[in-house]
Order: structure tokens, then C-alpha cells, then sequence
């Protein structure tokens, strides 16, 4: 039988043991986040690269083809869209602050170098993410759900072939020609507010924007579209591939949250990366 | 001894802290029809997915032609390029593509075959399972059957050597369960694969199935034929067999073979020793050919009608019937001698001829392809049985007896 001092003893080391996960709790819950990014982001590197090899194979253009319709082709009315009143707000925006110092000549190197070097690539990624990106993970993961991609396995087919490799080629060719659209439509907004609406001369506006693009602010941007496209369609289709191992919740609303996960984690990726990016590119 | 074309030796598999299979060991030999029975969640399906490599075991061997399977990504490498295919239970037909894409899709895939080609044996294989007419539609927009029908003619379509189904016919009606079943067999005798079906349909896949597996409480208790299973003294056959074959056949309404054999000791107990009773088999001879020429929905709505036939004609006076094979009836008529059988068949005989066979020929207008038409016969054979005879032996004298009382040449 427990004598007194006993039950005394164990009291106190329960409190002792709650008085130490208390303390220690938040620093074991940050070391399990992180060695669960850190497993994720492996997971996510294997998945991008042994994909990326298999784009090279046979029987893949068509494929990269079908892609390029869907991600790209298709997303250039929305792109044009946004680009053109991106534009026309950015030189409206910009007047109103340049008007003060009398420095309003310069709306056209300020709307040039603002749409190629950051909104042309972050706004086009973000825009074809919202568009193409979660119809990317919402496909591949009712494939998933549904068995599909086991089918593919049962037939010898490689899904990660067959599914993912097409998605990320054509993102990567994709992205980059739809930044240079938004880049030029956006030019073309800002001429309309600039020049059409608020009365800036049209050779000074375009002799502004000329002047101050050089070919590696161009290079640059494209360079960012790549990386944004890398990151949008791996994250994409990691996210729906994935879809059936999330731990909080199964099926459809597994599908519904891979998307939103999709999405959200896409959009902080691109701002994240674009400010790396610009760190490296601008040393 | 035949080395078995898959075995299992010692396979474990755990989900977390769940154990599905426990030490399971099984053999499955080529070129024959195994199926695997058990209760719902059982494992099954888990189990035909180890073989096929979705699933690879915690612990324990699968041994594939005496040899440890090897497992490459998703699948194993063992098998050759379209050697094994599998049926899903959903079928997992790919929604946005439409038939003739999907029953394509492994060889436009995987072979390098020109597409005239592939368009040939894709159209051949839609052809074998009635869904021509269908091939631009897509998934969604076809019956259960024929969605089934279709993830058949996928997995057919690289001439398999194994063919793994999960489930074939759920969610089907009667009809189509054993139109599914009897496809499975036909092809099964034509290409000569080796089948392995994971199934409820109690009794109706044991008249397809060489060798049965059943799996209970994680290990497979049972590997033998569908004979032999009727004798298995285990609680397997109370808590498994009989919970899931009811009383009465789904498709003819006819008592179940169990249902059958327990009504003959019943009355063979009842009768006083030397009791007579005759037994009489109905065979419908061809049914193979009006599978091939009509298709398998009017031929099993054949086998249905034939059924309901029989019952109709022997119940009211005392006999009891039931599905002997996929086209054999037999009927006991308790305390009959040989000559009042022979009477009482004359009846039915003059009952058939006037409008059973008609009722069986014209039952199924809406199904039949037009301008085609099928050949068959009906036979029967009768026999006088004792209770002290085996009744096995009474219905082979009764089989070896069978004329023909009816013939349609063109349906």
C-alpha cells in the first residue's frame, strides 16, 4: 500500500512534469513544424526534380501542348485584363505623387521599370495561381481520390509523367510569355491614364519608358516569372497529388483544402521568392 | 508439384496501429479463376493490391513464380509491360476523357503501336463488351454497367496474362451482376488469363471460380474449390457464407444451393427409408453463343426467365429448384417415382413448348442488338433417387439422361 509520503512524491513530480511540458511545449511544437516543413519540402524537391527529368521524355509534347493551352492560352484574356488597369492605376497613382515635385516626364520610367521588374511577374503568377493553379490541384486530386492515379500505376503508365511533368513545362513556358503580355499591356494602361486621360505627352511618356528599360531588367523579370512558374505548378501539383495523405480531413474536403493550401501557399512562395530573387539579381 | 503463379508467404500489413492482414500465406495457381471472399473491410481488396504493388507488406514475402516480387515505383517490376491489369472497384475511368480514350489510353501509353492499330483493338475490345455505340460518350454519362463494362475492356485491352478484379459487380442489378460474372468467365476461358476476383457474390461466383480463398479475421482460413468450401467446418461458413448468400438466388428467385441442400435433407429425413424421389436438370444448351451473338445482359435475362419458369411450373406441387451451374437448373420432386416424373415433365414439356420458350425468347426485345440473332437449345434429363443415394450421383445419372425438348434457331 502507498504510504503518505509516496503519494506526496508523485504529486510533486506530476506537477514538476506539467510545470516542464508547460515550459518546454512551445519550443517542442516549433521543433515538430519545422521537422515536418523541413520532410515537406524534401518530399516537394524529389517531386519537382524526378518530374522535371521526365519532361524530356517520349510521347510528351502533346502533352506540354495540351498543358500550354490550358495554363497559358487560357489565361491570357485574364492576364490582359489585369495588366491593362494595373497599368492605368500605376500611372494614375504615380502622376498624383510626381505632379508634387514637378517630376511627372517620369511616369514612363516609373510605370516601365515597375511593371518589368516586380508586378509584371508577381501579379502574372499570382493572377495564373488563382486561374490555373487551383484547377491544377483540384484535377490531380480528384484523380487521386477517385483511384485514377492508381489506375495509372496499374497500367504501367507513370503518373508523374503523365500527370505532373506536362504541367510544370508548360507553366515554365507559360508564365514567362504571359509576364511579357502583362508587361506591354500594363505599358499600355499606364499610357491611357498617362497620356490619354491626364494630357502627358505621348513622346515623353514613350521616350521615358524606352530610355529606361534595359535588356537586363527584362532578363530579370523573366527570370522571376521562371522561378514563380517552378514554384507555382510544383507546389500545385504537390498539393493535389498529395491530396489523399493530409491528416486533416479525407476525400472531396481534402481535395477543397489541398486547393486552398494550393493557393495560399503559392501566393506567400512568389513574395517570398521575389524578394530573394531581387536580392540576388540586384548584387 | 505446380509451382502457384502468385504466393503469399507470411504477409503482414498494418495501417497505423490497425493490422488488416496477419501472417497471411495463399497460393494462387495460373490460368484458373481464384476468388477471394470475405466480410466487408476485411482486407480483400488490400490484399489484391499487394499483388498489383500499390501495397507493399509491413512483413512477410509475395513470391511471383517462386520468386520474391520485385517493387519498383507504385508497382512491381516483376511483371512485364502489361502482363497484370486491374479492375477497380469504382472502375476509375478517367472523367474527362471519354470511352474510346480511356480503353486507349494504357496502349497510346505504354506500346508503340501505330493508331490505326490501336483503333483497331480498341474497337475489337468495344465491340466484345457492347459499347461501340457508347465510345464517344463519357463516364459520367453511362449506366454502372456499362462504366464497368468499360474499366473491363481498359483492363483487357494489353491482353493481360493476369487480371486482378476488386469487386466487379457492385452495385449492380441481378441481371448485370451475373452478365459482369459470365464476361469475366468467357474471357477468362478465351485468353486464358489467370483471374483473381475479389467478391461478395456468394453463390454466384462459385459457378466461375476454380479455386476459392476466404479471408477472415486477417488470415485466409480457406484455400480450395467452391465444392469443397460447402464442407469447411469453420465459423467462417456461419458468420462469412451464410450472412452473405441469402436464402434465395438474386437473379432467378430460386432457392440458394445451401437453401437447396437443406431442403433435401429435410425431406429426405421426413420420407421413411426407402422413399423415392426424382430429380430432374434443365441444362440451356449454347448459352456461350448467345453471350457471343446477343450479348450477356439477354443471356442471363434467359437463365433469369428460364428459372422463374421452372419454379412457377414445379413449386405448386411440392418441388424445390435451384441454379445448379451458370446454365443448369435442377429440380427434386419429393416422393415421385420415376413414371410420375416422366408425367409430370410431359406437362411441363407441353407448358414449355406452348409458351415458356416464347416467354424466354421474347422477354428481352429491348436489350437485343438488332439483326442479330443466337441459336439455342434446352435440355432435360431425369432420375429416380432414394435417400440412401448420394444426391450428387443422382443429379450426374439425370445429366447423363438429357434430351432436348426445346430449340429456337434464330432469336
Amino acid at each position: 500500500m502507498a504510504s503518505f509520503s509516496d503519494i506526496k512524491n508523485n504529486s510533486q513530480n506530476n506537477t514538476r512534469l506539467r510545470l516542464f511540458k508547460f515550459i518546454f511545449e512551445p519550443f517542442a511544437f516549433t521543433g515538430r513544424l519545422t521537422i515536418l516543413w523541413i520532410n515537406s519540402l524534401g518530399a516537394a524537391a524529389i517531386f519537382l526534380t524526378l518530374a522535371a527529368l521526365k519532361i524530356f521524355q517520349n510521347k510528351q509534347l502533346v502533352k506540354i501542348i495540351q498543358q500550354l493551352y490550358y495554363i497559358g492560352a487560357k489565361s491570357t484574356m485574364i492576364i490582359l485584363l489585369v495588366g491593362l488597369f494595373t497599368g492605368m492605376v500605376l500611372g494614375l497613382q504615380s502622376y498624383y505623387a510626381l505632379v508634387k515635385f514637378g517630376a511627372e516626364g517620369a511616369l514612363g520610367t516609373l510605370v516601365a521599370l515597375s511593371l518589368v521588374r516586380e508586378l509584371g511577374p508577381v501579379l502574372t503568377a499570382i493572377m495564373i495561381t488563382a486561374r490555373a493553379g487551383s484547377a491544377i490541384t483540384a484535377e490531380i486530386g480528384i484523380q487521386r481520390i477517385s483511384e485514377q492515379i492508381d489506375a495509372l500505376d496499374t497500367m504501367r503508365i507513370d503518373p508523374l509523367k503523365y500527370l505532373i511533368s506536362p504541367r510544370i513545362a508548360a507553366s515554365i513556358i507559360s508564365f514567362p510569355i504571359l509576364t511579357a503580355l502583362f508587361d506591354l499591356i500594363g505599358i499600355v494602361g499606364g499610357y491611357v491614364s498617362v497620356v490619354i486621360v491626364l494630357g502627358v505627352t505621348s513622346n515623353t511618356y514613350f521616350y521615358r519608358v524606352q530610355s529606361s528599360l534595359e535588356l537586363k531588367d527584362i532578363t530579370d523579370g523573366f527570370i522571376k516569372s521562371i522561378v514563380f512558374a517552378v514554384i507555382v505548378s510544383t507546389v500545385c501539383c504537390f498539393q493535389g497529388y498529395f491530396a489523399h495523405m493530409r491528416a486533416d480531413s479525407h476525400g472531396a474536403k481534402a481535395v477543397g483544402l489541398a486547393t486552398t493550401s494550393a493557393v495560399v501557399l503559392s501566393c506567400v512562395l512568389i513574395l517570398l521568392s521575389d524578394y530573394v530573387v531581387t536580392s540576388l539579381l540586384i548584387q | 508439384m505446380e509451382t502457384p503463379l502468385i504466393e503469399f508467404q507470411n504477409v503482414t500489413k498494418r495501417f497505423g496501429t490497425k493490422t488488416v492482414l496477419d501472417q497471411v500465406n495463399l497460393k494462387i495457381y495460373e490460368g484458373q479463376v481464384t476468388t477471394i471472399i470475405g466480410l466487408s473491410g476485411g482486407g480483400k481488396s488490400v490484399l489484391l493490391k499487394h499483388i498489383i504493388g500499390l501495397l507493399q507488406p509491413d512483413e512477410g514475402t509475395i513470391l511471383f513464380r517462386g520468386s520474391p516480387l520485385r517493387h519498383g515505383k507504385g508497382r512491381h517490376t516483376s511483371f512485364a509491360k502489361g502482363e497484370i491489369s486491374y479492375m477497380f472497384q469504382d472502375n476509375a475511368l478517367f472523367d474527362s476523357m471519354n470511352i474510346f480514350e480511356n480503353v486507349a489510353l494504357p496502349l497510346l501509353e505504354t506500346s508503340n503501336l501505330r493508331k490505326d492499330d490501336i483503333k483497331k483493338r480498341v474497337m475489337a475490345r468495344l465491340e466484345q463488351t457492347e459499347l461501340v455505340e457508347a465510345r464517344y460518350k463519357y463516364p459520367s454519362e453511362l449506366s454502372g454497367g456499362m462504366q464497368k463494362r468499360a474499366a473491363l475492356a481498359r483492363a483487357l485491352i494489353t491482353d493481360p496474362k493476369i487480371v486482378l478484379f476488386d469487386e466487379p459487380t457492385s452495385g449492380q442489378d441481378p441481371v448485370r451482376k451475373n452478365a459482369i460474372l459470365s464476361m469475366i468467365a468467357q474471357y477468362q476461358r478465351k485468353f486464358g488469363f489467370t483471374a483473381i476476383l475479389v467478391s461478395h457474390e456468394i453463390p454466384d461466383v462459385y459457378f466461375i471460380s476454380n479455386r476459392i480463398l476466404a479471408l477472415y479475421n486477417k488470415k485466409i482460413v480457406f484455400e480450395g474449390t467452391p465444392e469443397e468450401l460447402e464442407d469447411f467446418d469453420h465459423p467462417f461458413n456461419d458468420e462469412v457464407i451464410h450472412s452473405l448468400e441469402g436464402l434465395q438466388a438474386e437473379l432467378t428467385g430460386l432457392p440458394s444451393k445451401r437453401r437447396f441442400k437443406v431442403l433435401y435433407h429435410a425431406q429426405m429425413k421426413r420420407g421413411e427409408q426407402g422413399e423415392i424421389y426424382s430429380v430432374a436438370i434443365f441444362t440451356l444448351d449454347s448459352l456461350e453463343s448467345v453471350i457471343n451473338r446477343l450479348g450477356y445482359d439477354v443471356a442471363q435475362e434467359m437463365v433469369q426467365r428460364l428459372g422463374s419458369f421452372i419454379s412457377k411450373q414445379f413449386a405448386p406441387i411440392g418441388g424445390f429448384s435451384t441454379r445448379y451451374s451458370a446454365n443448369q437448373f435442377v429440380t427434386v420432386l419429393p416422393y415421385t417415382d420415376f413414371q410420375e416424373a416422366k408425367d409430370i415433365l410431359k406437362n411441363f414439356i407441353a407448358d414449355f413448348t406452348e409458351y415458356g420458350i416464347h416467354n424466354i425468347v421474347n422477354g428481352n426485345g429491348e436489350k437485343r442488338p438488332q439483326n442479330a440473332c443466337a441459336e439455342f437449345s434446352i435440355l432435360v434429363g431425369l432420375a429416380q433417387g432414394q435417400p440412401f443415394m448420394n444426391m450428387e450421383s443422382v443429379i450426374e445419372s439425370a445429366e447423363a439422361r438429357q434430351r432436348e425438348i426445346g430449340r429456337v434457331n434464330c432469336f
